[in-house]
């Protein structure tokens, strides 16, 4: 056994890292989610180093690399904040590629792999329409529902724009036209999206314990730098210990995604709670660090604590993975 | 990156498994001696069959496995529900720090009965005005002609009551408190040595004080150079977090069961506060396990256990601590009996972020050796 990255990982690791340093700020992140910015500098790069593929079959014009690859560019976008174009059209793909027929695979998954036809990520809502992230400029919106996944061509959809709590994404309300279902195993399908949403939020409380790491070290009140006081550094223990916890689960389940599906429940729903959990604490947490200028509008804080409560709630909520492993040992609202 | 075990790691874990089906030693006794004759049977058992030392090199008289097999005969133990061996002080910490730091004289005559179980170790660090700030303690060792001559107090001493050798850390000069301590193998049976038992919270007594009046150590019993002693046992703290959380949370995944069984045997199976804060048990307990097993493949890379050690036993004593709370209310107005299982795991869970140093000490290992935070001053 070896719970590390290997050498290619680490590469795949820092290629994102440096990616997102040159060509995704903070800045371009506030830009993007008020439409100032149209974030096609970093898709486009993604694009011409081929990460849109990463996970994708060569079958189907993919790299064909892990699902652990995989993770490892979302926690690179994560940290950054980056739009939900990599995040949305990856989702696509692996909902498609897991619960799609040979027909939809054809049809869809080509595109999303070269990324010059995107797609995009919606949740199905009670009425009908569908929530969707960043989902202008794509060609397929992938939906889901509890149990349920399906397939839309973009050109058939209306789209509103709707005011989201994260705001370095863009929310819209899509009015669907026809949909077409996805009837393969989907609950396994989304489980692994799951995954991938884990590992943006693993990046986005790692950039959240960074900055309050950084600020505990340098702001100075009473003669010294607030990290001396236990209350402080404390405080930044605690949120090490949530983001590596969440980063072991995520990196567990991916790994268990690609070599042990049938585990896949459990490690996804791990993952899933772990990382919401430490999203939540660590990006809350570092606003109080920060104290003052943390609440204000200019810094980065607020970014990353929309996109923790966010993401945290696309998808199934940490109550919802939580009665699930219940219901794996007898207990809660499921248990017979 | 690859979590399934090597062909290699198979075949030691199966034969292990085998094995363990027909040399069970049966279940531990409930009180603490007879459960350390039983364990002490136990380790002569495991050491006859190869099976003592698992990643202790073969010249020291170990199995010379790697440190991810250890980890794995540390799990199965648990799964198969054996009991750990009786020298654990000595397994753990006493023959690694020999091995590390001793002399070729040390390791011939101390590692083989650590090894055995012939000679149980204790470890002598605490004192009643040095827990956490350990540099502190004040136990004297001064030279004479005849070697060195100990007075002081320890305490919080596991097995010093059944102890031949202590691992002691004594004062050994003045200045610098992290260069005048000196780490010395003592002998316990000696009249100069007196042995109380610790009532604790919980009622039992699995601690001792241990008093050194003019007790002798002699010259070769000294690890590392004199003054060394700080550094020479940093090393043992280290080797105790190090590589035991994956099996201690798997432990903890069975006690979770039991839990699980309590809460539906008390008909709250349909409970969502309940089944909540069980699973969320199961998440974090899952997520030590991870982390320890990332650990371990970090120190077999870089050879040495790091820091991140306190990020298990952090999550280990809050992990026990909240199993012990949710059995209380589990029980509900039961919960005034006591109960032989969850009213001593409640009480007993307390010492969990107490021993082996405190949860607030590993923040702030992590704060100031992890985060590079400013030292508390």
């Amino acid at each position: 056994m070896r719970f590390d990255l290997t050498d290619d990982q680490r590469a795949v690791r820092d290629a994102i890292d440096e990616l997102c340093r040159t060509r995704y700020s903070s800045v371009s992140a506030r830009g993007y989610g008020c439409g100032e910015d149209d974030g096609s500098a970093l898709w486009h790069e993604l694009v011409a180093s081929g990460w849109t593929g990463v996970a994708v079959s060569e079958e189907h014009g993919g790299q064909g690399l892990g699902t652990v690859e995989l993770t490892l560019v979302c926690e690179g976008l994560g940290r950054a904040l980056a739009p939900a174009t990599f995040f949305g059209n990856a989702a696509a793909a692996m909902l498609v590629a897991a619960a799609g027929d040979e027909a939809q695979q054809k049809r869809w998954l080509r595109g999303f792999a070269s990324g010059e036809a995107r797609g995009a990520l919606g949740s199905l809502q009670a009425d009908g329409s569908a929530l969707a992230y960043d989902a202008e400029g794509a060609a397929a919106l992938v939906l889901v529902a509890p149990g349920r996944a399906a397939i839309a061509a973009a050109d058939a959809c209306t789209f509103e724009k709707t005011d989201g709590v994260d705001i370095t994404r863009r929310l819209t309300r899509v009015r669907l036209g026809a949909v077409d279902d996805l009837r393969g195993d989907v609950d396994a399908a989304v489980d692994r999206v799951e995954v991938a949403l884990s590992a943006e939020l693993v990046g986005v409380a790692n950039r959240a314990m960074d900055l309050a790491v950084e600020h505990a070290r340098t702001r100075q009140q009473f003669g010294q730098p607030i990290g001396v006081h236990q209350a402080v550094s404390h405080r930044c223990a605690d949120m090490l210990l949530d983001v590596e916890s969440a980063r072991s689960a995520v990196l567990c389940a991916a790994w268990t995604a690609d070599n042990h599906p049938q585990a896949l429940p459990f490690a996804a729903s791990v993952a899933k709670v772990a990382a919401a959990q430490s999203a939540w604490r660590t990006t809350t947490g570092s606003l109080q660090v920060h104290g003052g200028i943390g609440f204000t509008w200019e810094h980065d804080c607020h970014l990353l604590l929309r996109r923790a409560v966010a993401s945290g709630h696309l998808l199934g909520s940490a109550e919802w993975h939580l009665d699930r492993v219940a219901a794996q040992r007898g207990l809660g609202p499921a248990a017979a | 990156m690859d979590l399934s075990l090597t062909p290699a790691e198979l075949a030691f874990r199966d034969e292990l498994r085998e094995w363990l089906v027909a040399h069970h030693p049966g279940p531990d006794p409930a009180d603490t001696e007879g459960s350390i004759d039983h364990r002490l049977g136990w380790q002569r058992t495991l050491f006859d069959a190869g099976y003592s030392g698992i990643s202790w090199p073969r010249e020291h008289g170990g199995r010379g496995a790697t440190l991810m097999e250890q980890a794995i005969f540390n799990e199965e133990l648990v799964r198969a529900r054996a009991p750990s061996p009786a020298n654990v002080i000595g397994l753990v910490m006493g023959g690694p720090v020999i091995i590390t730091h001793g002399t070729d004289d040390q390791r011939a005559r101390f590692l083989a009965p650590i090894l055995s179980g012939e000679e149980i170790w204790c470890q002598g660090f605490s004192e009643p005005n040095a827990g956490s700030d350990l540099a502190a303690l004040t136990t004297q060792a001064v030279r004479d002609d005849n070697g060195w001559r100990i007075n002081g107090q320890k305490v919080w001493t596991s097995f010093a009551h059944r102890a031949t050798w202590c691992m002691l850390l004594a004062k050994t000069g003045g200045g610098d408190r992290h260069r005048n301590l000196t780490f010395f193998i003592c002998n316990m049976k000696q009249p100069g040595v007196e042995v109380r038992p610790l009532r604790q919270a919980t009622g039992d007594s699995e601690f001792n004080e241990i008093f050194f009046n003019d007790a002798r150590v002699p010259d070769e019993n000294v690890v590392g150079a004199v003054g060394d002693g700080w550094k020479v046992a940093i090393t043992t703290l280290m080797f105790e977090r190090a590589g035991l959380s994956a099996a201690s949370a798997l432990a903890i995944q069975l006690k979770l069961d039991e839990l699980a069984e309590l809460i539906r045997a008390r008909g709250r199976q349909h409970d969502v506060t309940l089944s909540r804060r069980l699973s969320a048990l199961v998440v974090a307990t899952e997520t030590m396990r991870l982390n320890g097993y990332r650990g371990l493949s970090r120190v077999i890379e870089h050879g040495v256990p790091g820091p991140e050690g306190s990020l298990a036993k952090i999550q280990w004593a809050d992990i026990n601590q909240r199993i012990g709370e949710l059995a209380m209310d589990v029980l509900g107005g039961e919960a005034l009996v006591t109960d032989p299982v969850w009213t001593r795991w409640m009480l007993r869970a307390r010492a969990n972020s107490i021993e082996g140093g405190t949860s607030e000490i590993q923040r702030n290992i992590l704060a100031e050796r992890v985060l590079n935070l400013p030292r508390m001053r």
